[in-house]
């Protein structure tokens, strides 16, 4: 149980990380990841919305939308369902602990509608089955958190050093940080297969 | 084609819409966070630029130091006396006058009055010139013109030409943002008034300073002589102009024999 749990997570962040394998949200990560700091508590936020949104998401499809006929809607109710989530919880955080609500900021808002969290809510209800439950979603989505840290985290290191790079002209701001986000997707298909060998 | 099927699917995100917007209609409510309208109403009067001059965490800083009654008025300069009119009338107290500043580069050291002392292909920053013996130019305190305060500008006012920086005084809000910019600390704060300033900062002894630029001041005290108000002080041989004693008389301009004083005034 242990062991596919762990496999679960690291395969979320390296084999199956959400920004630079599955390509899900590419916005904020080309956005928010001009310096550490923001890189930092957009990835956090990130990660929070991550864990609560399939929290609530994986029983309302399993118990909702099945029995009822229904799991064809499951896209527009998440949308919602995560949407009005990330009120509440903005709602309430800013009442009880505004400390965690100043340094989140605008991050939280601005994820309401972000690819990625959607995109772990239904990517982990496509995967569940027998043995895949709602603890390993729940592991899933914290590590595709954890992922888009890393993946944050690394590329701002990339762009603040090319900063002081002598760049082309024609390739200078977007272009030339396409193409390294390019670059360091390409080096993160080098962790295919580590997981299941390491841990099958 | 079944209706049924897409009246279902409208009503149940209908539904779901409507608790959602039901629970957090009750939530906003039950557990609003009371905020001070003051505060509001102060941030809506300040300019918005979170520049810092003040002194406080950007403009909603100053908003909750001047609510709480811990900071003074006059403090936010890109606002000027309108915005200064707005935070006294929210505030109910009377209104002081800000003293109107701008910042102006110590130095004048273009290309007609220095030479540089390298070819410098490096990146283009002064911060990063710096680091190399001091920068390009052969005077060690001129300016490096390679436009560090011109890229923090928020109001365009700094324009580099001839290799030395230049601010216009008409578009100067007073920010502060390239007096910390400028790695050799050549801008600071003047009045907008007529005054003469130094337009020199090296500290080097007369004949040195001679050398390295033809519009060095020399530290050869003729402006302290002639000065009536006693506002020009020269130290560490270079002069300085107490900006309150100065009247304005423009005697120590004349009297400069390098141009180092020039004439500031106001149209």
């Amino acid at each position: 149980m242990i062991k596919t749990l762990v496999a679960v997570f690291l395969a979320a962040i390296l084999t199956e990380n959400y920004v630079l394998c599955k390509f899900l949200g590419i916005c904020p990560f080309l956005g928010v990841s001009k310096k550490v700091n923001t890189a930092l508590g957009m990835s956090a936020a990130v990660t929070f919305v991550m864990v609560l949104a399939t929290a609530v998401t994986y029983p309302i499809y399993m118990y909702l939308l099945v029995p009822a006929d229904l799991a064809y809607l499951e896209t527009i109710v998440f949308i919602l369902v995560i949407a009005g989530l990330v009120q509440l919880v903005e709602i309430v955080l800013k009442k009880y602990i505004p400390s965690l609500y100043n340094s989140l900021g605008i991050y939280l808002p601005l994820i309401t509608t972000n690819c990625a969290v959607l995109g772990v809510t239904m990517l982990v209800i496509e995967k569940s089955g027998a043995d895949y439950g709602y603890v390993h979603a729940l592991v899933n989505s914290f590590g595709a958190g954890i992922g888009f840290l890393v993946a944050m985290v690394m590329f701002a290191g990339v762009r603040q050093r090319l900063e002081s790079c002598d760049i082309p002209k024609s390739l200078r701001g977007l272009p030339i940080t396409l193409v390294a986000a390019s670059l360091v997707s390409l080096s993160f298909l080098g962790f295919g297969g580590l997981v299941e060998n390491m841990l099958g | 084609m079944d209706f049924r099927l897409i009246l279902i699917a409208v009503l149940v995100v209908s539904g779901v819409g409507l608790i959602i917007g039901v629970v957090l209609a009750v939530a906003s409510s039950i557990m609003a966070v009371p905020t001070d309208e003051k505060v509001e109403a102060l941030t809506e009067a300040l300019p918005g630029a979170n520049c810092g001059a003040c002194g406080y965490s950007g403009c909603s800083g100053y908003a909750k130091a001047l609510s709480a009654g811990e900071a003074p008025l006059g403090k936010c300069s890109p606002g000027g006396e309108e915005c200064v009119k707005e935070l006294s009338k929210i505030l109910g107290v009377e209104a002081v006058s800000v003293e109107k500043k701008t910042a102006l580069v110590h130095c004048m050291g273009s290309l007609d009055n220095t030479t540089d002392k390298m070819v410098y292909q490096g990146l283009d920053s002064c911060k990063a010139a710096m680091k190399l013996h001091g920068g390009v130019s052969s005077c060690s305190f001129g300016c490096l013109g390679l436009g560090d305060c011109m890229k923090v500008c928020p109001y365009g006012a700094i324009s580099v030409c001839n290799s030395i920086a230049h601010i216009d005084p008409e578009l100067c809000r007073g920010c502060s943002m390239c007096v910390s910019a400028c790695p050799k600390h050549l801008i600071s704060f003047v009045p907008l008034k007529d005054l003469a300033v130094v337009r020199c900062s090296n500290c080097q002894k007369g004949a040195e300073a001679n050398k390295v630029c033809k519009s060095a001041c020399i530290g050869c005290k003729k402006c302290e002589k002639v000065c009536e108000s006693g506002a020009v002080k020269v130290e560490n041989f270079l002069a300085s102009v107490d900006s309150s004693k100065c009247t304005g008389c423009m005697k120590c301009v004349d009297a400069c024999p390098k141009g180092a004083i020039t004439a500031f005034s106001v149209k």
